[in-house]
Protein backbone atom coordinates (compact mmCIF):
# COMPACT_ATOMS: atom_id res chain seq x y z
CA UNK A 1 0.00 0.00 0.00
CA UNK A 2 1.24 3.69 -1.03
CA UNK A 3 2.53 5.54 1.77
CA UNK A 4 1.50 8.86 2.39
CA UNK A 5 2.75 11.70 4.64
CA UNK A 6 0.22 14.46 6.66
CA UNK A 7 2.04 16.84 8.02
CA UNK A 8 -0.06 18.97 10.27
CA UNK A 9 0.49 22.62 10.74
CA UNK A 10 2.38 22.60 13.98
CA UNK A 11 4.90 19.95 12.23
CA UNK A 12 3.76 16.83 12.92
CA UNK A 13 3.87 14.22 10.90
CA UNK A 14 1.92 11.56 10.27
CA UNK A 15 3.29 8.40 7.80
CA UNK A 16 0.34 6.81 6.75
CA UNK A 17 -0.41 3.52 4.33
CA UNK A 18 -3.35 4.29 2.61
CA UNK A 19 -5.18 2.09 -0.14
CA UNK A 20 -5.49 2.73 -3.75
CA UNK A 21 -8.36 4.12 -5.11
CA UNK A 22 -9.24 5.55 -1.35
CA UNK A 23 -8.64 9.39 -1.57
CA UNK A 24 -5.74 11.41 -0.16
CA UNK A 25 -9.00 13.06 2.36
CA UNK A 26 -10.19 9.78 3.17
CA UNK A 27 -6.68 8.12 4.01
CA UNK A 28 -6.00 11.37 6.43
CA UNK A 29 -9.95 10.70 8.36
CA UNK A 30 -9.85 7.13 8.58
CA UNK A 31 -7.00 7.81 10.27
CA UNK A 32 -7.83 10.61 12.51
CA UNK A 33 -4.98 12.75 10.78
CA UNK A 34 -6.17 16.05 12.35
CA UNK A 35 -6.22 18.65 10.12
CA UNK A 36 -8.73 17.75 7.49
CA UNK A 37 -12.27 18.19 8.21
CA UNK A 38 -14.09 17.09 5.35
CA UNK A 39 -17.31 18.61 5.76
CA UNK A 40 -19.26 17.38 2.71
CA UNK A 41 -17.23 14.09 2.86
CA UNK A 42 -15.65 14.32 -0.62
CA UNK A 43 -18.04 16.04 -2.70
CA UNK A 44 -16.15 18.85 -4.27
CA UNK A 45 -18.37 21.25 -2.32
CA UNK A 46 -16.56 22.40 1.54
CA UNK A 47 -12.84 22.92 0.70
CA UNK A 48 -12.07 21.87 4.21
CA UNK A 49 -9.69 18.97 2.40
CA UNK A 50 -7.59 21.93 1.35
CA UNK A 51 -3.69 20.65 1.44
CA UNK A 52 -0.40 21.76 0.35
CA UNK A 53 1.33 19.37 -1.76
CA UNK A 54 5.29 18.84 -2.11
CA UNK A 55 6.43 20.56 -5.66
CA UNK A 56 7.71 17.26 -6.01
CA UNK A 57 4.83 15.02 -5.87
CA UNK A 58 2.58 18.04 -7.87
CA UNK A 59 2.11 16.64 -10.98
CA UNK A 60 1.99 13.25 -10.30
CA UNK A 61 -1.43 14.64 -8.58
CA UNK A 62 -3.48 15.19 -11.59
CA UNK A 63 -4.79 18.48 -12.40
CA UNK A 64 -7.52 19.70 -10.32
CA UNK A 65 -10.99 20.27 -12.52
CA UNK A 66 -12.63 23.38 -12.92
CA UNK A 67 -15.04 22.59 -10.09
CA UNK A 68 -11.73 22.13 -7.44
CA UNK A 69 -9.50 25.21 -9.44
CA UNK A 70 -12.93 27.45 -8.45
CA UNK A 71 -13.13 26.31 -4.94
CA UNK A 72 -9.71 26.39 -4.06
CA UNK A 73 -9.38 30.31 -5.15
CA UNK A 74 -10.87 31.18 -2.30
CA UNK A 75 -9.86 28.88 0.11
CA UNK A 76 -7.80 30.53 2.61
CA UNK A 77 -4.03 30.93 2.64
CA UNK A 78 -4.23 28.95 -1.19
CA UNK A 79 -1.27 28.76 -2.87
CA UNK A 80 0.22 27.59 -5.90
CA UNK A 81 0.21 24.16 -4.91
CA UNK A 82 -2.98 24.11 -3.18
CA UNK A 83 -5.28 20.93 -3.92
CA UNK A 84 -8.49 19.29 -2.61
CA UNK A 85 -7.55 16.21 -0.89
CA UNK A 86 -10.73 14.80 -1.82
CA UNK A 87 -9.94 14.83 -5.28
CA UNK A 88 -6.49 13.33 -5.08
CA UNK A 89 -7.04 9.18 -6.19
CA UNK A 90 -4.35 7.71 -4.12
CA UNK A 91 -2.62 5.06 -6.41
CA UNK A 92 0.97 3.28 -5.89
CA UNK A 93 2.07 6.32 -8.17
CA UNK A 94 1.71 8.50 -5.56
CA UNK A 95 3.56 6.36 -2.74
CA UNK A 96 6.01 8.32 -0.58
CA UNK A 97 3.31 11.70 -1.25
CA UNK A 98 3.82 14.37 0.67
CA UNK A 99 1.01 16.89 1.94
CA UNK A 100 0.59 19.48 4.83
CA UNK A 101 -1.59 21.02 6.11
CA UNK A 102 -3.03 24.78 6.42
CA UNK A 103 -3.57 26.47 9.47
CA UNK A 104 -7.08 26.08 9.64
CA UNK A 105 -9.69 25.20 7.14
CA UNK A 106 -11.70 27.78 7.17
CA UNK B 1 -9.49 15.96 32.08
CA UNK B 2 -8.12 14.54 35.56
CA UNK B 3 -11.49 12.13 36.66
CA UNK B 4 -11.02 9.64 34.23
CA UNK B 5 -11.59 6.61 36.01
CA UNK B 6 -11.38 3.20 34.10
CA UNK B 7 -15.04 2.85 35.33
CA UNK B 8 -16.55 6.06 33.97
CA UNK B 9 -15.51 8.26 31.14
CA UNK B 10 -17.19 10.59 28.54
CA UNK B 11 -20.10 8.59 26.96
CA UNK B 12 -21.52 9.66 23.76
CA UNK B 13 -25.52 8.86 23.05
CA UNK B 14 -26.26 8.79 18.96
CA UNK B 15 -23.90 7.49 16.60
CA UNK B 16 -24.50 10.02 13.74
CA UNK B 17 -22.28 12.31 12.14
CA UNK B 18 -21.86 14.67 15.04
CA UNK B 19 -21.42 11.70 17.34
CA UNK B 20 -18.96 9.67 15.09
CA UNK B 21 -17.42 13.32 14.90
CA UNK B 22 -17.14 13.82 18.72
CA UNK B 23 -15.75 10.94 19.24
CA UNK B 24 -12.63 11.28 16.92
CA UNK B 25 -12.25 15.13 17.73
CA UNK B 26 -11.87 13.83 21.73
CA UNK B 27 -9.06 11.30 20.31
CA UNK B 28 -7.84 14.40 18.39
CA UNK B 29 -7.71 16.63 21.08
CA UNK B 30 -5.65 13.87 23.45
CA UNK B 31 -8.44 12.16 25.67
CA UNK B 32 -6.98 9.15 26.43
CA UNK B 33 -10.04 8.22 29.02
CA UNK B 34 -12.91 5.52 28.41
CA UNK B 35 -14.76 6.20 25.36
CA UNK B 36 -18.08 4.82 24.55
CA UNK B 37 -20.46 5.50 21.76
CA UNK B 38 -24.20 4.20 22.16
CA UNK B 39 -26.26 4.26 19.00
CA UNK B 40 -30.04 2.81 18.26
CA UNK B 41 -29.28 2.34 14.81
CA UNK B 42 -27.09 -1.07 14.19
CA UNK B 43 -24.51 0.92 11.58
CA UNK B 44 -21.37 2.59 12.29
CA UNK B 45 -21.59 6.40 12.23
CA UNK B 46 -22.45 7.20 8.80
CA UNK B 47 -23.01 9.91 5.93
CA UNK B 48 -26.71 10.97 5.80
CA UNK B 49 -26.25 13.64 2.63
CA UNK B 50 -26.00 10.68 -0.15
CA UNK B 51 -29.22 9.11 1.24
CA UNK B 52 -31.27 11.33 -0.99
CA UNK B 53 -27.94 11.52 -3.88
CA UNK B 54 -25.07 9.51 -4.61
CA UNK B 55 -26.86 6.35 -2.65
CA UNK B 56 -30.19 6.75 -4.14
CA UNK B 57 -29.18 6.06 -7.59
CA UNK B 58 -26.93 3.31 -6.39
CA UNK B 59 -23.71 4.76 -6.95
CA UNK B 60 -22.38 5.20 -3.60
CA UNK B 61 -20.58 2.40 -1.58
CA UNK B 62 -21.56 1.23 2.34
CA UNK B 63 -17.69 1.57 2.60
CA UNK B 64 -18.31 5.30 1.12
CA UNK B 65 -21.05 6.38 2.87
CA UNK B 66 -19.53 5.18 6.60
CA UNK B 67 -18.21 8.08 8.34
CA UNK B 68 -14.78 6.35 9.33
CA UNK B 69 -14.22 2.27 8.67
CA UNK B 70 -14.97 -0.15 11.49
CA UNK B 71 -11.01 -0.46 12.67
CA UNK B 72 -10.47 3.03 13.02
CA UNK B 73 -13.09 2.38 16.08
CA UNK B 74 -10.41 -0.48 17.50
CA UNK B 75 -7.54 1.36 16.66
CA UNK B 76 -9.00 4.79 18.42
CA UNK B 77 -10.16 2.90 21.32
CA UNK B 78 -14.17 3.53 21.13
CA UNK B 79 -16.11 1.25 22.49
CA UNK B 80 -19.38 1.17 20.13
CA UNK B 81 -22.50 -0.22 21.41
CA UNK B 82 -24.70 -0.20 18.44
CA UNK B 83 -28.58 -1.53 18.27
CA UNK B 84 -28.78 0.49 21.46
CA UNK B 85 -31.45 3.07 22.53
CA UNK B 86 -30.71 5.44 25.66
CA UNK B 87 -33.88 5.29 26.96
CA UNK B 88 -33.38 7.49 30.88
CA UNK B 89 -30.35 9.73 32.11
CA UNK B 90 -29.83 9.95 35.87
CA UNK B 91 -28.00 13.47 36.14
CA UNK B 92 -27.26 13.27 40.03
CA UNK B 93 -26.14 9.61 39.69
CA UNK B 94 -24.17 10.46 36.61
CA UNK B 95 -25.69 7.42 34.76
CA UNK B 96 -27.34 6.95 31.02
CA UNK B 97 -29.74 3.69 31.42
CA UNK B 98 -29.91 1.97 27.98
CA UNK B 99 -32.80 -0.34 25.96
CA UNK B 100 -30.66 -3.40 26.88
CA UNK B 101 -30.96 -3.34 30.59
CA UNK B 102 -27.56 -1.84 31.45
CA UNK B 103 -26.69 0.94 32.90
CA UNK B 104 -23.69 3.39 31.86
CA UNK B 105 -21.82 5.73 34.00
CA UNK B 106 -20.61 8.62 33.01
CA UNK B 107 -18.05 11.80 33.89
CA UNK B 108 -19.14 13.53 30.42
CA UNK B 109 -22.11 12.94 28.54
CA UNK B 110 -22.74 14.19 25.19
CA UNK B 111 -26.03 14.00 23.61
CA UNK B 112 -25.66 13.70 19.97
CA UNK B 113 -29.79 12.40 19.16
CA UNK B 114 -30.35 14.16 15.63
CA UNK B 115 -33.34 14.99 14.64
CA UNK B 116 -36.38 12.98 12.95
CA UNK B 117 -38.90 13.60 10.24
CA UNK B 118 -41.77 15.46 11.38
CA UNK B 119 -44.68 13.21 11.01
CA UNK B 120 -47.92 14.66 9.14
CA UNK B 121 -50.70 13.62 10.78
CA UNK B 122 -52.86 12.38 7.33
CA UNK B 123 -55.56 9.53 7.26
CA UNK B 124 -53.60 7.03 5.56
CA UNK B 125 -49.95 7.36 6.47
CA UNK B 126 -49.70 3.40 7.50
CA UNK B 127 -50.28 2.54 4.11
CA UNK B 128 -47.29 0.70 2.55
CA UNK B 129 -45.22 2.68 -0.07
CA UNK B 130 -45.39 5.54 2.34
CA UNK B 131 -42.08 6.59 3.02
CA UNK B 132 -40.00 8.66 4.93
CA UNK B 133 -35.93 9.55 4.31
CA UNK B 134 -33.50 9.73 7.53
CA UNK B 135 -31.99 6.84 7.86
CA UNK B 136 -29.85 4.09 5.40
CA UNK B 137 -32.37 1.37 6.07
CA UNK B 138 -34.98 4.17 4.86
CA UNK B 139 -32.97 4.64 1.68
CA UNK B 140 -32.73 1.15 0.94
CA UNK B 141 -36.85 0.95 1.03
CA UNK B 142 -36.89 3.75 -0.73
CA UNK B 143 -34.09 2.77 -3.79
CA UNK B 144 -36.17 -0.84 -3.64
CA UNK B 145 -39.37 1.02 -4.48
CA UNK B 146 -38.10 3.69 -7.10
CA UNK B 147 -37.78 1.03 -9.86
CA UNK B 148 -38.01 2.49 -13.58
CA UNK B 149 -41.58 3.56 -14.30
CA UNK B 150 -42.56 3.85 -10.61
CA UNK B 151 -44.67 7.32 -9.64
CA UNK B 152 -43.62 9.30 -6.50
CA UNK B 153 -45.21 11.97 -5.18
CA UNK B 154 -42.88 13.68 -2.95
CA UNK B 155 -45.27 15.47 0.02
CA UNK B 156 -43.09 18.63 0.51
CA UNK B 157 -40.90 20.85 -1.34
CA UNK B 158 -37.47 20.87 0.62
CA UNK B 159 -33.51 20.13 0.16
CA UNK B 160 -34.45 16.30 1.08
CA UNK B 161 -37.99 15.79 -1.43
CA UNK B 162 -36.10 17.42 -4.40
CA UNK B 163 -33.11 15.83 -3.88
CA UNK B 164 -35.40 12.31 -3.65
CA UNK B 165 -37.15 13.56 -7.00
CA UNK B 166 -33.94 14.08 -8.83
CA UNK B 167 -32.45 10.99 -7.95
CA UNK B 168 -35.87 9.78 -8.94
CA UNK B 169 -35.80 10.45 -12.48
CA UNK B 170 -32.29 9.28 -12.28
CA UNK B 171 -34.05 6.06 -11.65
CA UNK B 172 -36.07 6.12 -14.56
CA UNK B 173 -39.22 7.15 -12.17
CA UNK B 174 -41.75 10.28 -12.18
CA UNK B 175 -42.60 12.32 -9.60
CA UNK B 176 -44.78 15.02 -8.18
CA UNK B 177 -43.66 17.60 -5.75
CA UNK B 178 -46.72 18.69 -3.79
CA UNK B 179 -45.54 21.81 -1.87
CA UNK B 180 -48.28 23.97 0.56
CA UNK B 181 -46.13 27.13 0.05
CA UNK B 182 -46.35 29.04 -2.99
CA UNK B 183 -42.77 27.53 -3.65
CA UNK B 184 -40.13 25.34 -3.09
CA UNK B 185 -37.64 26.04 -0.51
CA UNK B 186 -39.39 28.43 1.24
CA UNK B 187 -37.83 27.80 4.56
CA UNK B 188 -34.13 27.79 3.39
CA UNK B 189 -33.94 30.09 -0.22
CA UNK B 190 -35.07 33.41 -1.33
CA UNK B 191 -37.67 33.42 -3.79
CA UNK B 192 -35.77 34.10 -7.29
CA UNK B 193 -33.54 30.89 -5.82
CA UNK B 194 -36.75 28.90 -5.49
CA UNK B 195 -38.47 29.89 -8.44
CA UNK B 196 -35.34 29.07 -10.63
CA UNK B 197 -35.11 25.36 -8.67
CA UNK B 198 -38.62 24.76 -9.19
CA UNK B 199 -38.83 25.57 -13.19
CA UNK B 200 -35.83 23.44 -13.60
CA UNK B 201 -37.19 20.75 -12.12
CA UNK B 202 -40.15 21.24 -14.36
CA UNK B 203 -37.84 21.50 -17.18
CA UNK B 204 -37.05 17.84 -15.74
CA UNK B 205 -40.33 16.51 -16.52
CA UNK B 206 -41.47 16.78 -12.81
CA UNK B 207 -45.04 17.49 -11.98
CA UNK B 208 -44.59 20.34 -9.21
CA UNK B 209 -47.32 21.32 -7.57
CA UNK B 210 -47.71 24.81 -5.40
CA UNK B 211 -50.01 26.05 -2.89
CA UNK B 212 -51.41 22.56 -2.82
CA UNK B 213 -52.11 21.17 0.43
CA UNK B 214 -52.44 17.79 1.21
CA UNK B 215 -55.88 15.71 2.83
CA UNK B 216 -55.17 12.34 2.97
CA UNK B 217 -53.28 9.46 1.25
CA UNK B 218 -55.30 6.69 -0.17
CA UNK B 219 -54.85 3.40 -1.06
CA UNK B 220 -55.61 -0.25 -1.85
CA UNK B 221 -55.34 -3.32 0.41
CA UNK B 222 -52.91 -1.66 1.97
CA UNK B 223 -51.19 0.24 -0.56
CA UNK B 224 -50.59 3.73 -1.43
CA UNK B 225 -52.17 4.36 -4.82
CA UNK B 226 -52.43 7.77 -4.41
CA UNK B 227 -52.16 11.20 -2.64
CA UNK B 228 -55.62 13.13 -2.25
CA UNK B 229 -55.26 17.23 -2.76
CA UNK B 230 -56.68 19.71 -0.41
CA UNK B 231 -58.67 20.77 -3.91
CA UNK B 232 -59.99 17.26 -4.46
CA UNK B 233 -57.59 16.86 -7.20
CA UNK B 234 -55.84 13.41 -7.00
CA UNK B 235 -51.99 12.52 -7.75
CA UNK B 236 -51.67 8.73 -8.13
CA UNK B 237 -48.85 7.15 -7.11
CA UNK B 238 -46.94 3.90 -6.11
CA UNK B 239 -44.38 5.82 -3.17
CA UNK B 240 -45.27 8.14 -1.03
CA UNK B 241 -42.42 10.15 0.33
CA UNK B 242 -43.16 12.39 3.28
CA UNK B 243 -40.55 15.40 4.01
CA UNK B 244 -41.63 18.07 5.32
CA UNK B 245 -39.13 18.99 7.69
CA UNK B 246 -37.49 17.61 10.88
CA UNK B 247 -37.68 17.99 14.82
CA UNK B 248 -35.21 17.25 17.83
CA UNK B 249 -34.75 14.14 19.39
CA UNK B 250 -34.43 16.15 22.64
CA UNK B 251 -37.09 13.91 24.75
CA UNK B 252 -34.56 12.26 26.49
CA UNK B 253 -33.09 15.62 27.64
CA UNK B 254 -36.48 17.23 28.08
CA UNK B 255 -37.26 14.34 30.22
CA UNK B 256 -33.78 14.74 32.57
CA UNK B 257 -35.08 18.51 32.80
CA UNK B 258 -32.19 20.10 30.51
CA UNK B 259 -33.13 23.54 29.22
CA UNK B 260 -35.11 22.66 25.90
CA UNK B 261 -36.51 25.34 23.32
CA UNK B 262 -36.98 23.76 19.47
CA UNK B 263 -33.53 21.36 20.84
CA UNK B 264 -31.49 21.39 23.50
CA UNK B 265 -30.14 24.22 24.59
CA UNK B 266 -26.53 25.11 24.41
CA UNK B 267 -24.13 27.64 24.44
CA UNK B 268 -21.34 27.95 22.49
CA UNK B 269 -19.07 25.40 23.68
CA UNK B 270 -22.00 23.05 23.23
CA UNK B 271 -22.39 23.08 26.81
CA UNK B 272 -26.16 22.23 27.94
CA UNK B 273 -27.67 23.19 31.66
CA UNK B 274 -26.09 20.58 32.71
CA UNK B 275 -22.14 21.23 33.40
CA UNK B 276 -21.07 17.75 32.89
CA UNK B 277 -23.82 17.21 29.71
CA UNK B 278 -23.16 18.79 26.22
CA UNK B 279 -25.04 18.14 23.40
CA UNK B 280 -23.92 18.18 19.60
CA UNK B 281 -25.47 18.52 16.37
CA UNK B 282 -29.18 18.50 14.61
CA UNK B 283 -30.75 18.20 18.46
CA UNK B 284 -29.38 21.19 19.62
CA UNK B 285 -30.53 24.68 19.87
CA UNK B 286 -27.93 26.76 19.28
CA UNK B 287 -26.63 30.66 19.57
CA UNK B 288 -24.80 32.03 16.77
CA UNK B 289 -22.80 34.74 17.76
CA UNK B 290 -22.47 36.57 14.31
CA UNK B 291 -26.28 37.18 14.55
CA UNK B 292 -27.26 37.73 17.59
CA UNK B 293 -29.29 34.67 17.58
CA UNK B 294 -30.14 30.95 18.56
CA UNK B 295 -31.22 28.90 15.78
CA UNK B 296 -31.47 24.76 15.23
CA UNK B 297 -29.28 24.32 12.44
CA UNK B 298 -29.76 20.55 10.43
CA UNK B 299 -26.51 19.98 8.42
CA UNK B 300 -23.31 17.92 8.60
CA UNK B 301 -21.36 21.54 8.81
CA UNK B 302 -23.03 22.33 12.07
CA UNK B 303 -22.65 18.80 13.49
CA UNK B 304 -18.42 18.71 12.72
CA UNK B 305 -18.71 22.20 14.15
CA UNK B 306 -20.45 21.46 17.18
CA UNK B 307 -18.46 18.17 17.82
CA UNK B 308 -15.08 20.11 18.06
CA UNK B 309 -16.63 22.74 19.99
CA UNK B 310 -17.68 19.71 23.22
CA UNK B 311 -14.08 17.75 22.26
CA UNK B 312 -12.44 20.95 22.89
CA UNK B 313 -13.81 22.47 25.95
CA UNK B 314 -14.05 18.83 27.62
CA UNK B 315 -10.34 18.43 26.81
CA UNK B 316 -9.34 22.19 27.64
CA UNK B 317 -8.23 23.63 24.75
CA UNK B 318 -9.10 27.00 22.93
CA UNK B 319 -12.63 26.86 21.12
CA UNK B 320 -12.55 26.29 17.72
CA UNK B 321 -12.98 29.30 15.39
CA UNK B 322 -16.34 30.09 14.80
CA UNK B 323 -17.85 29.40 11.56
CA UNK B 324 -20.84 31.11 9.71
CA UNK B 325 -23.54 28.30 8.90
CA UNK B 326 -23.40 27.23 5.09
CA UNK B 327 -25.03 24.02 3.21
CA UNK B 328 -24.84 22.18 -0.04
CA UNK B 329 -27.56 20.27 -1.91
CA UNK B 330 -27.24 18.30 -5.36
CA UNK B 331 -30.23 18.04 -7.88
CA UNK B 332 -30.41 16.88 -11.30
CA UNK B 333 -26.61 18.69 -12.77
CA UNK B 334 -27.57 21.63 -10.16
CA UNK B 335 -24.86 22.04 -7.26
CA UNK B 336 -26.42 24.51 -4.30
CA UNK B 337 -24.16 25.56 -2.46
CA UNK B 338 -25.15 28.45 0.66
CA UNK B 339 -23.14 30.20 3.20
CA UNK B 340 -24.83 33.20 6.05
CA UNK B 341 -28.07 33.51 6.94
CA UNK B 342 -29.83 36.36 5.46
CA UNK B 343 -31.71 37.79 9.04
CA UNK B 344 -31.88 41.37 8.65
CA UNK B 345 -31.57 41.06 5.00
CA UNK B 346 -33.23 44.31 2.79
CA UNK B 347 -31.06 44.44 -0.30
CA UNK B 348 -30.88 41.00 -3.05
CA UNK B 349 -28.08 40.95 -5.36
CA UNK B 350 -28.10 38.93 -8.24
CA UNK B 351 -24.50 37.95 -10.06
CA UNK B 352 -25.06 36.74 -13.35
CA UNK B 353 -28.05 35.45 -14.91
CA UNK B 354 -30.10 32.46 -13.35
CA UNK B 355 -29.17 29.66 -15.51
CA UNK B 356 -27.57 26.49 -15.16
CA UNK B 357 -24.17 27.87 -16.38
CA UNK B 358 -23.85 29.20 -12.69
CA UNK B 359 -24.98 32.02 -10.96
CA UNK B 360 -25.67 33.63 -7.22
CA UNK B 361 -27.72 35.90 -5.48
CA UNK B 362 -26.33 37.53 -2.55
CA UNK B 363 -28.57 39.18 0.87
CA UNK B 364 -26.84 42.57 2.35
CA UNK B 365 -27.90 44.57 5.34
CA UNK B 366 -28.76 48.49 4.70
CA UNK B 367 -25.24 49.18 5.16
CA UNK B 368 -23.89 47.27 2.55
CA UNK B 369 -22.96 44.53 4.85
CA UNK B 370 -23.21 40.82 3.21
CA UNK B 371 -25.10 38.86 5.17
CA UNK B 372 -25.74 35.21 2.81
CA UNK B 373 -25.06 33.89 -0.33
CA UNK B 374 -26.85 31.22 -2.69
CA UNK B 375 -25.22 30.26 -5.33
CA UNK B 376 -25.87 27.75 -8.08
CA UNK B 377 -23.44 25.97 -10.30
CA UNK B 378 -21.12 28.85 -9.16
CA UNK B 379 -18.62 27.80 -6.64
CA UNK B 380 -16.45 30.62 -7.00
CA UNK B 381 -19.60 32.96 -5.89
CA UNK B 382 -20.52 30.52 -2.94
CA UNK B 383 -16.29 30.49 -1.84
CA UNK B 384 -15.90 33.87 -2.23
CA UNK B 385 -19.26 34.79 -0.79
CA UNK B 386 -18.20 32.70 2.72
CA UNK B 387 -15.34 34.59 3.11
CA UNK B 388 -16.98 38.34 2.36
CA UNK B 389 -19.77 36.65 5.06
CA UNK B 390 -16.96 35.61 7.67
CA UNK B 391 -15.35 38.79 7.11
CA UNK B 392 -18.51 40.63 8.05
CA UNK B 393 -17.23 42.91 4.36
CA UNK B 394 -19.34 45.64 3.22
CA UNK B 395 -19.70 45.90 -0.81
CA UNK B 396 -21.44 47.96 -2.70
CA UNK B 397 -24.40 46.30 -4.36
CA UNK B 398 -23.09 47.50 -7.66
CA UNK B 399 -19.88 45.89 -7.47
CA UNK B 400 -21.28 42.64 -6.60
CA UNK B 401 -23.83 42.68 -9.61
CA UNK B 402 -20.91 43.30 -12.06
CA UNK B 403 -19.30 40.69 -13.68
CA UNK B 404 -16.38 42.31 -14.85
CA UNK B 405 -15.80 42.83 -10.55
CA UNK B 406 -13.00 40.25 -9.43
CA UNK B 407 -14.44 38.30 -6.77
CA UNK B 408 -10.69 37.93 -5.54
CA UNK B 409 -10.36 41.55 -5.20
CA UNK B 410 -13.95 42.26 -3.43
CA UNK B 411 -13.14 39.12 -0.80
CA UNK B 412 -9.75 40.57 -0.16
C1 LIG C 1 -31.56 12.47 3.25
C2 LIG C 1 -30.74 13.53 3.92
C3 LIG C 1 -29.93 14.36 3.16
C4 LIG C 1 -29.15 15.34 3.77
N1 LIG C 1 -28.34 16.13 2.99
C5 LIG C 1 -27.53 17.03 3.58
C6 LIG C 1 -26.61 17.81 2.81
O1 LIG C 1 -26.55 17.72 1.59
N2 LIG C 1 -25.78 18.67 3.46
C7 LIG C 1 -25.82 18.80 4.82
O2 LIG C 1 -25.04 19.58 5.37
N3 LIG C 1 -26.67 18.09 5.57
C8 LIG C 1 -27.53 17.21 4.99
N4 LIG C 1 -28.40 16.48 5.76
C9 LIG C 1 -28.46 16.75 7.21
C10 LIG C 1 -27.37 16.02 7.95
O3 LIG C 1 -27.31 14.68 7.56
C11 LIG C 1 -27.63 16.13 9.44
O4 LIG C 1 -27.57 17.49 9.79
C12 LIG C 1 -26.61 15.34 10.26
O5 LIG C 1 -26.75 13.98 10.01
C13 LIG C 1 -26.77 15.63 11.73
O6 LIG C 1 -25.99 14.76 12.49
P1 LIG C 1 -26.45 14.36 13.96
O7 LIG C 1 -25.42 13.41 14.44
O8 LIG C 1 -26.77 15.56 14.74
O9 LIG C 1 -27.82 13.60 13.78
P2 LIG C 1 -28.12 12.20 13.07
O10 LIG C 1 -27.20 12.02 11.92
O11 LIG C 1 -29.58 12.18 12.88
O12 LIG C 1 -27.72 11.11 14.15
C14 LIG C 1 -28.36 10.94 15.37
C15 LIG C 1 -28.26 9.47 15.74
O13 LIG C 1 -28.62 9.32 17.12
C16 LIG C 1 -29.42 8.18 17.25
N5 LIG C 1 -30.21 8.34 18.49
C17 LIG C 1 -31.24 9.19 18.72
N6 LIG C 1 -31.72 9.04 19.97
C18 LIG C 1 -30.95 8.08 20.56
C19 LIG C 1 -30.97 7.48 21.86
N7 LIG C 1 -31.82 7.87 22.80
N8 LIG C 1 -30.05 6.51 22.13
C20 LIG C 1 -29.16 6.12 21.16
N9 LIG C 1 -29.10 6.66 19.93
C21 LIG C 1 -30.00 7.63 19.63
C22 LIG C 1 -30.24 8.18 15.99
O14 LIG C 1 -30.76 6.89 15.73
C23 LIG C 1 -29.21 8.60 14.96
O15 LIG C 1 -28.50 7.48 14.46
C24 LIG C 1 -29.20 15.50 5.18
C25 LIG C 1 -30.03 14.67 5.95
C26 LIG C 1 -30.79 13.69 5.35
C27 LIG C 1 -31.67 12.80 6.18
S1 LIG D 1 -14.10 17.02 1.49
FE1 LIG D 1 -15.33 18.72 0.92
S2 LIG D 1 -14.19 19.54 -0.72
FE2 LIG D 1 -12.97 17.85 -0.14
Amino acid sequence: MPTITYIEFNGTSHSIEVENGLSVMEGAVNNNVPGIDADCGGSCACATCHVFVDDAWLAKCGTPDTQEKSMLGFAATAQENSRLACQITVTDALDGLVVRMPEAQH
Amino acid sequence: MNNEGPQAGIVIIGGGHAGGSAAAFLRQYGYKGALTLVGTEPLLPYQRPPLSKAWLKGEATAESLALRPARFYTQQNVETRLGVTATALDRAAHTVTLSDGTTLAYTKLILALGSRARPLALPGRDLGGVMELRSAADADRLQAALKPGARLAVVGGGFIGLEVTASAIALGASATVIEREARVLARVACPPLSAFVQDYHRGKGVDVRLATGVEALEGASGQVTGVRLADGGLVPCDVALIGVGALSNDALAQAAGLDCANGIVVDIAARTSDPDIYAVGDCTNRPLPMYGQMVRLESVPNAIEQAKQAAADITGRAPPMPEIPWFWSDQFDLRLQMAGLPFGATQTVLRGVPDVAGFAIFHLAPDDTVLAVEAINAPADFMAGRVLVTKQKQVAPGLLADLSSDMKTLAA
